[in-house]
Parts: C-alpha cells; sequence; structure tokens
C-alpha cells in the first residue's frame, strides 16, 4: 500500500518532531512567545508533542514595552488557559540598567534593543535552547538558516560557519554558555501557517482581522497612532479599516488595510496578494542585509 | 496536495541559481516588493538585466562574491503541487552544504554548462547524489544559449553522462536543455530549441512520480520522549512520543524493544485529541504499550516480525565534512535518530577518488573525501542498511571537541 501525509500534516508532524528533539537534547529549552501567529501556531504543535503532559520549557516573552494591548491579553488568557509557566524580559529594564538607549526622532522603535533583553534573559535563566517561530519564507537571510542554529555565547549566527545538517538528525551538541535557536517551523511559508490556524480553529488576538483603526502614513506605510509612535504635526491621524499581517511592536508594524474579518477572508486575500509578510516589517527595509545583521548581533 | 523536495546541484557557476531564480520568476512566485528588492540591487547581469541569482543568494558575502555559500530554501506552488527548493553551492569548499541540502531531498537536479560538459565536480555531486539514494534526477544541460542552442552538444553531454550515471549507479535520470538566463524550457517550452521534444523543467517536476511505495518498509519508531503527566487523574500514564520513520504500526501489532529485546503489544494510538487505529512512515505520534517495560529516548520500537539489524561493528560509508582529518585513534559521537552514543572509526577500507571513480586504499580522510569505513560503537545501534530504508539507515559523527557534526555515514552492513 502506498501512504502520503497531505501537506499540512507533514509539515505539522516534522515540527512537532522538532519539538521533541529539543526535549530530547537540551536541559532548559525556552519557547520564545511573541504573540504572533507563527509563535500561537508553536504553541498550538507544542500541545500535540506533549500533552497530556507538561511543555518541558517556558514560554518566555521579550516584551518591549510597545506592544500591541490586544496581543498582551491574548498572551495572558493563553498562559492562563494552558497552565504553564510564563518568562518575561522587560526592555524597559535593559534601558533602566542602561545597558540600552531609547532611539530618538521620528523611526524610533525599540525593536533592535530586544536583542540585548534577549540575550540578558537566556543568561539569567541559563536557556540552552530557544524555539522561535521563524520561517525561511520570510526573509532571504533566514531561507540559509540551518533548524538547529547554533549560537556562539554571544549569541551570534555565523552563516559561514553552520553545522551540516543531514536527513532528520539534529546535533543539538554545545559547549556551555553557547545556546541553539531551533525553527520548527521553518519549512512552512505564511500561506501554510493561515491554513493551519483554520484547519485546527486556533483562535487569534482581535488585530489579525480588518477593524477601524487610527493610523498615520509613514514612509509609504500604515502605522497605528499610538504613544509608543513619535509623531508632529505633519503626520494626519485618519480612521482606516486596517487588519496586521505580522505582528511585532507598535513601532515597527505595519497595517494593511482590508475588509478581511474572517479568516477565509485572509486566506483569499494572501493568496492574491503581491506583496510579501515582511513587506510590512520596517525593521527589514533598512538595508539590504538587515536582517543578516540583526542575526549576527544575537537576533533571532 | 503533495510537496516535492528538490535541490540543484553540480559544478561552481553551473548556474543553479540563476535557475532557481527564473524558475520563481518565470512561475510568477516573486511578489512585487521583492521584485522591487531585485531591481534596486546593483548586482546586474552585463546586459544590464536583473540577476536573478540573488533570488537565493541571501547572504552579504554571497552577493559579493557571486557565489553560492550556503543552502538557500525556497517555497513555491503551482495547482499541481508544492514544491521546497534547496539551492545549494557548487563549489568544493561546501559540499557538506550540498550534501545537507540533498539528504532530505526526492529529487535532484544537476546542472551542467554546456560549454564544459562534465567536469569533476559534477562527477562529485553524481556520486554524492547516488550515495545519498535520491530516486529521481534530472540533468539540466545549461547555458545553451551560449552555444547555439546545437543539438550536438547536447548530444554529446548526454552520452558522456549516461555513462556516468551507469557508473555511480544512479536510476530514473531525464535529461533537458535550457538556458537559465534567457529562461528557455524552464517554465516555457523554448522556441530556441525546437530540436527538443520534451518537457519543460517545471513541467517535468510537477508531474514526475514521487510517491514510496512503503508497502515492503518495516515499522520503526524511534522514541523521542516519554510522557508521564504524574497527576492524579493521570497517574499511571505513560506514552511513548516519536515519529513512525518507516512502515507502519496498528493497534495490536506486536512489537519489540530495541536493544533490549522486549516485547509488547501496541495498545493505543494518540494524537492529542484523536486516536488513529494506524500510524505510518512521516506521522508524529505517541504511542501505548498493553506491558510495563523500560523504555526511554534512543530505544526504537520495531514491528517483532521484523527486526533490524544489532550490532556494534558496522561497515559504513562515509562522508568527511571537516577540515580536520578523520582521526582513527580518537573517540567520537554517533548519532542514530534519537540515540547518540560514543564510536571509533575502527578501519578505513577504501577512499574513492572522485575524478577515475576507482577505490583508493589510503586511509586519510580528509575534508569532502568519501569512501568506506568500519565503525565500532559503544552500544548496539539497531538500525537497517541505508539501501534498503534510507530513515533507518543514515547516521551522523559528531567530533567530540568542537561538538560539530564532521562525517555522514550511510550504513550498509553488519560485520560479523
Ligand atoms: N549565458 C548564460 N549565462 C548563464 C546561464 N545561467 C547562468 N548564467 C550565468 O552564469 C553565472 C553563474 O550563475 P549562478 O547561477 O550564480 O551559478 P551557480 O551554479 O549558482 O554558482 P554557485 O552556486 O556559486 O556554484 C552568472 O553570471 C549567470 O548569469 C545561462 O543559461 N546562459
Ligand atoms: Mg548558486
Amino acid at each position: 500500500m502506498k501512504h502520503q501525509l497531505d501537506y499540512l500534516d507533514e509539515l505539522e508532524a516534522e515540527a512537532i518532531y522538532i519539538l521533541r528533539e529539543v526535549a530530547g537534547q537540551f536541559e532548559k529549552p525556552a519557547l520564545l512567545f511573541s504573540g504572533g501567529k507563527d509563535s500561537i501556531t508553536l504553541v498550538r504543535l507544542a500541545e500535540k508533542a506533549f500533552r497530556p503532559g507538561k511543555f518541558p520549557f517556558p514560554l518566555v516573552h521579550i516584551d518591549t514595552g510597545h506592544n500591541f494591548i490586544e496581543t498582551i491579553e491574548y498572551r495572558d488568557a493563553m498562559v492562563k488557559r494552558l497552565g504553564e509557566k510564563l518568562i518575561i524580559g522587560h526592555v524597559q529594564d535593559s534601558i533602566d540598567e542602561g545597558k540600552v538607549v531609547e532611539q530618538k526622532g521620528k523611526n524610533a522603535s525599540r525593536n533592535a534593543l530586544q536583542t540585548v533583553t534577549l540575550l540578558d534573559t537566556i543568561a539569567k535563566h541559563q536557556f540552552d535552547a530557544c524555539i522561535g517561530g521563524a520561517r525561511r519564507d520570510e526573509e532571504k537571510a533566514r531561507a540559509k538558516e540551518r533548524i538547529f542554529s547554533v549560537r556562539d555565547e554571544f549569541g551570534q549566527w555565523d552563516p559561514k560557519r553552520q553545522r551540516p545538517e543531514l536527513w532528520n538528525i539534529f546535533n543539538g551538541k554545545i559547549h556551555k554558555g553557547e545556546n541553539v535557536r531551533v525553527f520548527p517551523i521553518s519549512n512552512w511559508t505564511e500561506l501554510d501557517v493561515w491554513n493551519y490556524i483554520r484547519r485546527e480553529k486556533i483562535e487569534l488576538p482581535s488585530i489579525y482581522f480588518a477593524h477601524k483603526r487610527e493610523v498615520i502614513t509613514r514612509n509609504g506605510q500604515l502605522m497605528a497612532a499610538s504613544p509608543f509612535l513619535n509623531m508632529d504635526e505633519e503626520d494626519i491621524i485618519e480612521s482606516r479599516n486596517v487588519r496586521f499581517r505580522t505582528v511585532g511592536d507598535m513601532t515597527c508594524t505595519a497595517a494593511v488595510e482590508s475588509y478581511a474579518f474572517h479568516i477565509d477572508d485572509i486566506i483569499e486575500e494572501i493568496s492574491a496578494s503581491k506583496i510579501s509578510e515582511r513587506g510590512a516589517r520596517m525593521d527589514d527595509k533598512v538595508s539590504e542585509a538587515a536582517m543578516e545583521d540583526r542575526k549576527k548581533g544575537g537576533y533571532f | 496536495m503533495d510537496i516535492l523536495k528538490f535541490l540543484t546541484a553540480g559544478s561552481v557557476d553551473d548556474g543553479k541559481s540563476t535557475l532557481i531564480g527564473r524558475l520563481l520568476y518565470d512561475s510568477e512566485s516573486i511578489l512585487a516588493d521583492q521584485l522591487e528588492a531585485l531591481h534596486r540591487s546593483n548586482r546586474k547581469n552585463d546586459d544590464g538585466s536583473i540577476d536573478l541569482a540573488i533570488l537565493t543568494d541571501g547572504l552579504k558575502a554571497e552577493r559579493e562574491q557571486g557565489i553560492t555559500i550556503d543552502v538557500a530554501y525556497k517555497y513555491f506552488q503551482t495547482d499541481k503541487r508544492k514544491f521546497i527548493i534547496a539551492d545549494t553551492p557548487g563549489h568544493i569548499q561546501y559540499t557538506r552544504n550540498m550534501v545537507t541540502g540533498a539528504s532530505n531531498a526526492n529529487l535532484a537536479i544537476i546542472l551542467i554548462d554546456a560549454r564544459k560538459g562534465v567536469i569533476e565536480q559534477t562527477i562529485r555531486h553524481s556520486f554524492l547524489v547516488a550515495l545519498l539514494g535520491l530516486p529521481q534526477v534530472v540533468v539540466c544541460i545549461n547555458k545553451m544559449d551560449m552555444v547555439d542552442y546545437s543539438e550536438e552538444v547536447y548530444d554529446k553531454i548526454v552520452s558522456d553522462y549516461k555513462t556516468l550515471a551507469a557508473k555511480v549507479g544512479l536510476k530514473n535520470v531525464n535529461y533537458i536543455p535550457v538556458s537559465a538566463l534567457k529562461g528557455d524550457n524552464i517554465v516555457y517550452p523554448s522556441i530556441n530549441i525546437n530540436w527538443y521534444k520534451g518537457d519543460s523543467l517545471l513541467h517535468f517536476l510537477e508531474n514526475v512520480d514521487i510517491e514510496v511505495d512503503d508497502s515492503t518498509a518495516h515499522a520503526r519508531f524511534p522514541v523521542q520522549w516519554v510522557i508521564r503527566p504524574q497527576t492524579e487523574e493521570l497517574h499511571d500514564y505513560r506514552g511513548y512520543a516519536g515519529r513512525v520513520s518507516s512502515g507502519s504500526f496498528k493497534v495490536n501489532d506486536k512489537v519489540t524493544v530495541l536493544p533490549s529485546g522486549f516485547s509488547s503489544t501496541i495498545d493505543k494510538i494518540e494524537l492529542l485529541d484523536e486516536e488513529p487505529a494506524e500510524a505510518f512512515a512521516g506521522m508524529s505520534v505517541t504511542i501505548h504499550l498493553k506491558d510495563e517495560i523500560d523504555i526511554s529516548r534512543g530505544d526504537v520500537l520495531v514491528n517483532s516480525q521484523y527486526q533490524p539489524e544489532v550490532s556494534q561493528l558496522i561497515e559504513a560509508d562515509l562522508c568527511w565534512m571537516d577540515t580536520r582529518a578523520l582521526d582513527t585513534s580518537l573517540t567520537y559521537f554517533i548519532q542514530h535518530n534519537s540515540k547518540v552514543t560514543r564510536c571509533r572509526i575502527q578501519e578505513t577500507l577504501y577512499k574513492v577518488n572522485i575524478n577515475t571513480l576507482e577505490k583508493e586504499y589510503n586511509e586519510d580522510f580528509k575534508l569532502n573525501d568519501i569512501g568506506r569505513i568500519v565503525i565500532k560503537t559503544a552500544e548496539p545501534l539497531a538500525f537497517d542498511l541505508y539501501q534498503n530504508n534510507k530513515a533507518n539507515g543514515g547516521a551522523i559523527i559528531i567530533d567530540s571537541r568542537t561538538n560539530v557534526t564532521v562525517g555522514a555515514l550511510m550504513l550498509r552492513a553488519t560485520v560479523e
């Protein structure tokens, strides 16, 4: 007889397998939870991998302090439902400790600062593996990264010295002080994630769906008006029907005009879209190698 | 819908990255903002047209040097199929990255520069594709625009490659004359190559049969993790979490745990709230047994009727991937499925000379060397022969000093 898994089942099975490898190979893993759809998907996969047992890792949220309120509410409700442990690393603490300095000017964002908070949180809890929801289809430097991506004691990625990664054998051996970033949904596309969310009936923060919101237009993109965004008299606030395709903090995530109120509408919208998901991220537009440079510095 | 995973291989500058770029471009899989970035880039072809190779050459160093250093994974889909592409480097220095990309693929596209024909890297990559047991190969004879789309040139290369394919033992080889730069026979049939009547590359990829008949594959389930909630209401719950690597398991099947040798019967198969009656290759599930036996990560459940080899002395093909040469006096780690144990290379039997494909009796395994060895493991491995069962016949060697993966092993036989 011939057996063939449907693509969503195959991607799901691969991700569960990777999560279980993390559990089996590391002493102190953590799941980095951003509140975005990719990390929400990871949580669902972790339930499939480990229930009825507890997760063999805590959820870790690096909180820039500039989050959408909907994300934080979703996070807290989810943690309560799961009964799992949540650790929060505050970028504000890194600022107060003088480890990083708040950016100035119109395009100021705490996005770049969170790397320091992340590395500090990893060091403080001595995490040896951090699971993240990055996907290879998001960005060209990510397209190059292994599923088990070894970082040195400074959290740095060295793209020229990646370990060979054969079949489904993942080598998680590291020296003390190093850690591994693990990406279970590396092989998923944005559309795969949405199709999975629909199939599994996963609830999402409301900002993923079309809603009315006060926005300003900056560098050709719609940014949510908020106290975190440095605005001046040139910025005109308008009320528009928007949704967010990717969710980072409020200062670096742009909205798209949308009337997709239901997940079916979103899937239809993405299938027809001519712009990539990361096209709505200011942090990637800085330069051609923005993501690669950030990864080398310890970013996810 | 199913997924076809393929890689591009071949020598430096044969046009692998350009071909992937062309495939994505002509199949309209590139989004507007990515296209805009392409136009903005200052790496252009000589005639000023956009350089499609930078779609996959995502690292700064790659774009600066115009070469591929590490595998890039790209994703696209048509109405027929989903595709996962691994664009691998042609440089000999980065062979380990090509092996990484090839290990998970169902099909290899091997590119040959029509002006150069079959050269050393073509042979090395073809040999590796055969060694890794990829079921399908498409040879793209590229840069046909630079040889006036000559049928003669094409025929000569096809005939040379057929000799090579027979020598290295490749089956299911197909040939397509293409120009990745101009787009001939990539997505659209070529008007310049009117003497070729076969499929364009995309048409071929959409239709090639990749279903594996697993009716003869024996059931294997490496245990990754034991689920024991130890709460009051789930006091006796003990589930073995893992992914079926081959064959299939059904409730009530008799299974044996290796290497211990204890037997039991499958009580239940779980996937969160579902309880499928059967789990087949590729599925991640949790298995419950009727008896309480000691099982932990590193053990494998197998169908009791068809047991694998269990041995500590194994003959294997080795592909060495580290700049430090293999040291037969050193203890390494071997990782095979979820099991990690210490090992030593007891004997090197031969190396293969890539140019002649002859065996050489020289025990020095350096970077990119491929050959046959005998490995001795500290604990017994329960494995299948790679040629019969890839999923349970591959292993890696890890250097215990650096923790780096230094060797790929294809387990071939138990040494009596
Ligand atoms: N004339 C012509 N040039 C081509 C064709 N395909 C690729 N090239 C050129 O060949 C050069 C190398 O192409 P790449 O795609 O970078 O080669 P590669 O095989 O990916 O190289 P590595 O990844 O470094 O091994 C570039 O200058 C391409 O523009 C073709 O069909 N015709
Ligand atoms: Mg290339």
